[in-house]
């Protein structure tokens, strides 16, 4: 089957673009993000938000934009994606009443100390703390209103009951590549028929003092907190580790022949996505780059797109020892000497990680390089790893970009990648 | 749709009723009260998992230090899903193979919280009190079992499956839209076989207290699902347990000759916004949708919530007044999000056993999503 302006090449529905959304550490909106990611300003700061007096890592991209009450992950990261939402879907003009489903990403979430120490206090137990006392507490009934905050789906289904999305909504994980998978998971169902459009979220909230440290105790993170704006250096000799973002984004997927039906502006489409898991190690990938390369080929394939023509890479890029390498020799894997004159460029040495909604993030970033013709750069390249062979955008660069490859790699073997272009196949 | 027969042709079970799909079946059949614990976790009762050989399915202590409890029962019950299948020893198929899970995440180490909540009464700055104890005294692979997707993750390690992982959270619902988007992508030809299930640790405190928050536990004895009215408006008892399923096309478990214990039809779900009479209402109309007809069973994932289970009773018998409906609580517990992988496996079972042609697996979640799953006789 040959592709046509709505069909892809595989004879499936075409999947457009119609709306995009963004918060992160530099902003709120596409506007105001891009100027900034294309100035090249870090949204890394020293963290604010809580006391860091001892902690290895006190450096965050946190969103301060917004306060909740509590202050919690999951309502942060509700905020983040209720505000990322509402910019693409008002850009799409789909309406309020929102003719898809759902898929959001949302981070695990569980109670937090300040939860904890609330229960703890109304247990009135003047000797050992212990769940028990946290339980009595609970008994009580005057706790009853974090249930809902605190388990699982409530983010998806306050997102569900504002937008209007139909059937169940679908709140996933797949770590750091889970906005990539929401994204896939709209694709999927597009393709297959079940809905002529999907409201695709990735979110996160989660800079909070427990996190930062679980990330560190794992050694994940920058220590580099002297100058926070440089602390992130994607694919630098001295890079360390990531630091922690935060932020949220929106797209809104549609069958591309039911948004030129309805007239609407199709702002690019996302040609492919593929995954592979690694059974290698729980936060490693495996040493030859497999199951990271066999993604990028997955990707490529649904695309059915040759690797020659991808014009630029918007990398995972965390700027991790380990990432940066596997990340560089997968890519190296697929596209050969090219890769030395392929663009490649990592939105976290200025944002951080976003992890939960890193992915999604980062192909609303794709498709505005798509949009602009410019690449947002990698900021704090100053000193090359030398092992690394890649072309990195180290100051915004003005291209011609029909295709760019987004890469998402996360914990427990997860790899997830995407092919977004501005016009089909 | 292009419509590929799916099929169920492996079934990995653990919980209070014991291991495996004659442990489950048994335990449905005798219609006793399922094996309770209402003194560790005073007065809340919980069904615990009964005791497993990890060894038989986890070999390396190294992989089983590396997960808490929910994730070595999911670990567990994969791998007796891949026995099941005939798959275990098949490495390419299962390096080809994609997977699902429906999970929470968790859990505590409920020593160092205590600790630090203790501490923190009289700590003098209780910012940087926290941070120091956080950051001394949480063991750094803690957050490795608390993960949510690190149960797929230790499913690839241990078991070499490797197609690629997704995690579906969001309580009850997750458990029924995994198995939706599972059959979805065999269905349309996207994949021709998926690992799909849930698990879920109930003898924890964490999750006890969670659910207190809201009234939503039953307490303190044992009573079956559709008779915990009252003052309290009923509630569930978590169960221990995992339950996972390998699905695949009919043509391909053919091809292998693989014997198909039943073949899922259909799962409609929904989320309806809440209010009097809208899961009564929903029940009827999602019947209809996965084409219910004739079925022998009705296998009710209700959680114990008397109103939810007025509710749904009501909407089933409006549907299918003749029809027997038994709840999957009263024998294995409410696992959350793993309640609608059990009730299809134990469908699955029944239809294999020659017990059953067409069972209906209901899900209506404490708070939200309403799925019904349609499983007949392969």
């Amino acid at each position: 089957m040959s592709a046509s302006s709505t069909r892809d090449a595989k004879g499936r529905p075409l999947v457009a673009v119609t709306g995009l959304g963004i918060v992160s550490s530099l902003g709120c909106g596409a506007a105001d993000t891009w100027q900034a990611l294309t100035e090249g300003r870090s949204g890394i700061r020293t963290i604010s938000r809580f006391p860091t007096d001892g902690l290895r890592t006190s450096i965050a991209g946190t969103v301060d934009a917004f306060e909740t009450d509590p202050l919690c992950a999951p309502l942060l990261s509700e905020r983040f994606a209720e505000v990322a939402a509402e910019e693409a879907v008002t850009q799409s003009g789909i309406g309020d009443d929102f003719p898809g489903a759902l898929f959001i990403a949302v981070p695990p979430v569980e109670l937090e100390w300040p939860q904890r120490q609330a229960l703890a206090e109304a247990s009135g137990d003047n000797e050992d703390i212990t769940y028990r006392s946290l339980l009595k507490a609970a008994a009580s009934r005057r706790f009853d209103a974090w249930h809902d905050l605190f388990i699982f789906g409530t983010v998806a289904d306050r997102i569900s009951d504002r937008f209007g999305t139909r059937g169940s909504p679908i709140s996933l994980s797949t770590a750091c590549s889970s906005g990539a998978t929401a994204i896939q998971l709209g694709v999927e169902a597009i393709r297959r028929g079940e809905m002529k459009a999907a409201l695709c979220i990735g979110t996160d909230g989660s800079v909070n003092p427990e996190s930062l440290i679980r990330f560190s105790l794992l050694s994940a993170l920058s220590t580099q907190n002297e100058n926070p704006e440089t602390a992130s250096k994607p694919f630098s000799k001295n890079r360390d580790g990531f630091v922690m973002g935060e932020g949220a984004a929106a797209l809104v997927l549609e069958d591309a022949e039911a948004a030129k039906a309805r007239g609407a502006k199709i702002l690019g489409y996302v040609l492919g996505c593929g995954e592979k898991g690694d059974g290698f190690h729980r936060t490693r990938s495996s040493p030859n780059g497999e199951p990271i390369i066999a993604a990028i080929r997955a990707a490529l394939d649904d695309a059915d797109t040759a690797p020659d023509a991808i014009d630029t890479i918007n990398a995972h890029g965390t700027s991790t020892p380990e990432n940066d390498k596997m990340e560089a020799m997968g890519c190296t894997a697929v596209f050969g000497e090219r890769i030395s004159s392929l663009p490649i460029s990592s939105n976290k040495s200025m944002i951080g990680h976003t992890l939960t909604a890193a992915g999604a993030i980062e192909a609303v970033v794709s498709m505005l390089t798509i949009q602009h013709g410019r690449i947002p750069p990698t900021i704090n390249h100053l000193v090359p790893d030398p092992s690394l062979t890649l072309d990195v955008v180290s100051t915004a660069r003005d291209a011609r970009v029909s295709r760019v490859l987004s890469n998402s790699f996360g914990f427990g073997g997860q790899n997830t990648c995407l092919v977004l272009a501005g016009e089909p196949a | 749709m292009s419509g590929r027969k799916v099929v169920i042709t492996g079934i990995g079970l653990v919980s209070c009723a014991g291991e495996g799909i004659e442990a489950h079946l048994a335990a449905y059949e005798s219609g006793e009260a399922p094996r309770t614990d209402a003194e560790t976790y005073a007065p809340y009762p919980v069904h615990p998992v009964a005791p497993v050989a990890l060894d038989t399915q986890i070999p390396k202590k190294s992989d089983q230090r590396q997960m808490e409890g929910w994730q070595r029962l999911g670990v567990y019950a994969a791998g007796l899903a891949l026995d099941s299948a005939g798959l275990k020893d098949d490495a390419a198929r299962k390096a080809a193979l994609h997977l699902i899970v429906a999970s929470g995440g968790g859990e505590r180490d409920y020593a160092v919280d205590g600790a630090i909540l203790t501490g923190l009464r009289d700590a003098e700055n209780p910012g940087a009190y926290l941070n120091e104890h956080l950051q001394n005294d949480l063991r750094p692979t803690l957050f490795l079992a608390q993960l949510s997707n690190l149960l797929a993750g230790n499913i690839a390690i241990v078991h070499g499956v490797t197609g690629a992982s997704r995690t579906f959270m969001g309580e009850e619902s997750a458990g029924v839209d995994a198995l939706r988007i599972a059959h979805a992508r065999i269905a349309s030809g996207q994949d021709d076989a998926m690992l799909v299930g849930g698990s879920y640790n109930a003898e924890r405190a964490d999750v006890l207290l969670v659910h207190e928050m809201g009234g939503f536990l039953h307490k303190p004895d044992y009573r079956p699902v559709f008779s915990r009215g009252g003052e309290e408006n009923g509630g569930f008892i978590l169960g221990s347990g995992a339950a996972f399923l390998l699905l695949e096309t009919a043509e391909r478990a053919a091809e292998r000759g693989a014997k198909p214990f039943a073949v899922i039809d259909a799962i409609a779900n929904d989320r309806v916004r809440r209010k009097a009479g809208s899961v009564a209402d929903a029940l009827p109309r999602l019947l209809r949708e996965a084409g219910v007809s004739r079925p022998d069973l009705i296998l009710s994932g209700a959680t114990g919530v008397a109103s939810l289970a007025e509710e749904e009773a009501q909407g089933l018998k409006a549907a299918l007044p003749d029809t027997h409906i038994r709840a999957t609580g009263d024998v294995i517990g409410h696992p959350i999000e793993a309640v609608p992988s059990f009730g299809t496996a134990i469908a699955a079972a029944l239809c294999a056993a020659g017990k059953a042609r067409e069972v209906a697996i209901t899900s209506v979640g404490h708070r939200s999503g309403e799925g019904v799953i349609r499983v007949v006789a392969a």
